[in-house]
């Protein structure tokens, strides 16, 4: 009985296996590519640098992948340059991050749809938080969202990114979840960078700060400024698990600037399934795990079809949020 | 007291044969870098990252090699600025002013060693002021909210007038043409693009340096073809004068200028969102209105040359202040340094400097390094860097032209850019046949950006009150500063022109 359970079992799992080498051997990747829409040093930069350098040390290409810095348009000369011209590379990938489907969801590509490119998996998110001067009179995020309530003019949230940003995004997705139906008076204060709007809060132009956990660990680590919500699904590993999620609050927000890869729309099935095995594969090592520790990047785990239905909603979310603000019509 | 001995406990981190030698490659490959139109110390730090990585250099070895190369490229602006009037980079724009005509009267060796002593002078200050002032500093740039930067870069306009140009009115032209250029991309504030006519190639703006390389350098090759085999650069090959050294009595009279423009350098680099460019104008600027008695600057002042370069160098130590203490770049390059630093698991930050003294006293201590590398480095080489002056136009342009391509198309891999730069040459070579001056342009889209930027925030932060503008007694002191150097070189500087009118009517052309 128990054999006869443990083949039924082993069946499918060697099935699975030998379908997973028949593809294998179906796309044998050649030169690989990475582009990286943004100039060197950048964020997505550093993704397709370290993907691609964590891929080559555990042996999973031959040689190395070559990382194209292809800047231009937040993204949008990259995405037109893979959809127009390279539509069916198979051996190429582009970094992505929130940036991305933000950008998509606002019409920002022109002509560009997120149907037009696949989407492979992703490596890691950024969760957003939500935080204040140490000497602030706020002490959770209801509190500073009731005062918003009462007051929009009275607080200004500054962030790293543009109107529209991420940065932007996060703040309103809380606020709506809190209640908050005027989204369009939350003032919101764009600064070049999470640094100089960290560094704003502290000279005291402005209230509060929303960003990621990454860029806010200095100051969390001094003590200068006052975390009053993690947008993340549960607490954060390490420094930031003494800061309570919104979601503990009673604000159901989730914000994560999630790090990923799209393929071109023509790359072939057997490559697509390559690629997902390929980044899952990596994402699950111990390297990447380190790189992960060392960047502030916290687990998120989606590939293949979920991360395309995970980028799909998070394109919807945006979208109607950004029509509200009247970014978009 | 405190200082000093972990500077010691740094230099015994960076003194190892390898740092050395890193040190050594950077300031090397730097100076190229910053010599080359289209490559600036940004592009040149994000070029080399790579390297570090695939070297698997530790964080100390590879911040070592990375800061190399930013002073490097800070001391190479320069070289390309006084030989062929085409800035190496944004920060050694306004080392044209006089640099190019000190070299066109045969000077050229004098104003790079000049120049080099003045970089080495400038960075070499405001890295002891990173060592014991840079706490203190903090608080400084705690000061400036939007407000006070919009205020800052006011009094930076204030003071454009009459600084590239004996016409007022194109110099004016000029820069305005500068801050319409900056206007458009997508605008932080609303999520709008501007003036992008659909171009997702234009959402991000334009770029400094592809508009610099275009209106510099491919003009200067315009031009060229325009005079095509006439003898236009050949009398510049016979003024070449064996002097490669600065004289003493250069060094003398340079001295306060230097002090001078190293201070006002240094502050304009701790404020983070001034930064170096902002940094060599204000140095220029200032030491303009504030020795340039007869007129001389503008017409290869040994002092117009110092000015900016110890600024310059200065505001690229003071752009370490921000970073380290605070993890906010000063500017693009230390932007850079900061993903470096992150991706090495270093988090800048107030508590740097005691959780990872080994990575900031070993950073500081390669910068002094670094910085008297360069002077070595640099005092030998002028004599070979004025040998560029020997080779024929015919060979020189085509180099210019192809060197600028390369660096544009090898940073941004775009040929979107490629056409910007193409066509930022034509207008150019246009606004050089109108006598227009192109230094105001650059300054225009540099610093006018910044101001719209800080003036919007500041209107969203005061809910579109405007007396928020002149809000704290640092504002206030900075519009106060703007009103006087906007008005008192009109009163002094007519003054002048009929005081030195009576004795040489020719010097009271320019007014000041």
């Amino acid at each position: 009985m128990s054999l006869r359970r443990l083949l039924v079992l082993a069946l499918p799992l060697a099935f699975a296996t030998a379908t997973l080498s028949d593809r294998a051997s179906a796309f044998e990747p050649s030169s690989t590519e990475c582009i990286a829409p943004a100039n060197p040093g950048g964020g997505w930069d550093f993704t397709c640098r370290q993907v691609g350098k964590t891929m080559q040390d555990l042996g999973f290409i031959p040689g190395t992948m070559k990382v194209t810095n292809l800047a231009g348009g937040s993204g949008g000369v990259a995405f037109a340059e893979v959809v127009n011209k390279r539509n069916d590379d198979n051996n190429l990938i582009v970094a992505a991050s929130s940036a991305t489907s933000s950008r998509l969801a606002q019409g920002a590509y022109p002509g560009g749809d997120m149907g037009q490119v696949r989407w492979l998996a992703s490596v890691g998110a950024d969760y957003g938080i939500i935080a204040v001067a140490k000497d602030s009179k706020f002490n959770t995020l209801p509190e500073l969202f009731d005062a918003i309530k009462a007051d929009p003019s009275s607080i200004a949230v500054s962030g790293g990114s543009a109107v529209g940003g991420w940065d932007h995004l996060k703040v309103l997705i809380a606020a709506k979840r809190a209640g908050i139906d005027k989204l369009r008076q939350i003032k919101y204060v764009a600064f070049e960078g999470g640094g100089e709007a960290v560094t704003q809060l502290l000279a005291g132009s402005v209230q509060a700060f929303s960003g990621d956990a990454s860029e806010a660990k200095g100051f969390v680590d001094s003590g200068d400024i006052k975390v009053l919500a993690v947008l993340a699904p549960e607490r954060l590993p390490g420094d930031f698990s003494k800061f309570p999620t919104a979601k503990e609050q009673g604000i159901d927000a989730v914000g994560a600037n999630w790090r990923g890869f799209y393929a071109p729309g023509g790359m072939s099935d057997e490559a697509y399934d390559w690629w997902v095995e390929t980044i899952g594969k990596t994402y699950k090592s111990d390297e990447w795990k380190k790189t992960m520790a060392s960047n502030g990047l916290a687990p998120l785990d989606l590939q293949g079809e979920d991360f395309e239905k995970f980028v799909a909603e998070s394109v919807a979310e945006i979208k109607e949020l950004s029509q509200e603000i009247g970014i978009i019509k | 007291m405190d200082a000093l001995s972990s500077l010691a406990d740094g230099f015994a981190v960076a003194l190892t044969f390898q740092n050395l030698l890193l040190a050594l490659l950077g300031c090397f490959l730097g100076t190229i870098f910053g010599a080359l139109p289209g490559l600036g110390p940004s592009n040149g730090v994000a070029i080399l990252i790579p390297l570090a990585f695939t070297l698997g250099l530790p964080a100390t070895p590879a911040l070592i090699l990375l800061t190399s190369v930013y002073y490097g490229a800070m001391y190479g602006g320069r070289i390309s600025s006084i030989l062929l009037n085409i800035p190496g980079d944004e920060p050694a724009l306004m080392t044209t002013l006089d640099g190019y005509p000190m070299a066109q009267q045969g000077k050229a060796g004098e104003a790079l060693a000049l120049s080099g002593i003045a970089s080495f002078v400038g960075s070499f200050f405001a890295t002891w002021g990173l060592v014991f002032l840079a706490p203190q500093l903090v608080k400084v740039a705690l000061l400036f909210g939007p407000a006070e930067y919009f205020a800052l870069f006011t009094l930076a306009f204030a003071t454009l007038g009459g600084i590239a140009s004996r016409n007022q009115a194109k110099a004016a032209f000029s820069a305005a043409l500068g801050v319409g250029i900056a206007m458009i991309g997508v605008d932080a504030q609303t999520g709008v693009p501007r003036f992008a006519f659909g171009e997702v190639h234009l959402y991000d703006g334009i770029d400094f340096l592809v508009a610099i390389v275009g209106l510099f350098a491919v003009s200067e090759v315009f031009i060229f073809l325009e005079h095509r085999g006439e003898e236009a650069h050949a009398e510049g090959a016979s003024k070449l004068v064996n002097r490669v050294t600065a004289p003493l009595s250069m060094l003398r009279k340079t001295a306060g200028t230097m002090g001078r423009s190293t201070v006002l350098g240094f502050l304009a680099g701790v404020l983070p969102g001034a930064g170096a460019s902002l940094g060599s104008f204000i140095a220029y600027s200032v030491e303009k209105r504030v020795s340039d008695r007869k007129g001389t600057f503008g017409k290869g002042d040994p002092r117009g040359v110092a000015a900016p370069e110890a600024g310059n160098n200065a505001a690229a130590g003071g752009a370490l202040v921000p970073m380290l203490a605070l993890g906010v770049p000063g500017s693009g390059t230390t932007a850079v340094l900061l993903a470096m630093l992150l991706a090495l698991n270093i988090t800048p930050g107030p508590l740097l400097f005691q959780s990872n003294p080994d990575v900031v006293w070993g950073l500081i201590a390669a910068l002094f390094i670094g910085n008297i590398i360069l002077l070595i480095m640099n005092i030998p080489l002028v004599s070979l860097f004025v040998r560029v002056l020997l080779v024929p136009p015919k060979y020189l342009m085509p180099a210019v032209a192809m060197i600028a391509f390369v660096g544009v198309y090898g940073i941004s891999g775009s040929t979107f850019d490629l056409v910007v730069m193409v066509l930022f040459g034509l207008s150019g070579w246009l606004l050089r046949k109108l006598d227009v001056p192109l230094v105001p342009v650059i300054l225009g889209v540099l610093l006018g950006g910044q101001m719209e930027v800080n003036l919007r925030r500041e209107l969203t932060i005061s809910n579109g009150d405007w007396s928020a503008l002149v809000d704290s007694w640092l504002s206030i002191t900075l519009w106060g500063l703007a009103i006087v150097g906007f008005i008192l070189p009109i009163i002094v500087g007519s003054f002048f022109r009929t005081n030195v009118g009576k004795g040489r009517s020719r010097e009271s052309d320019d007014p000041d």
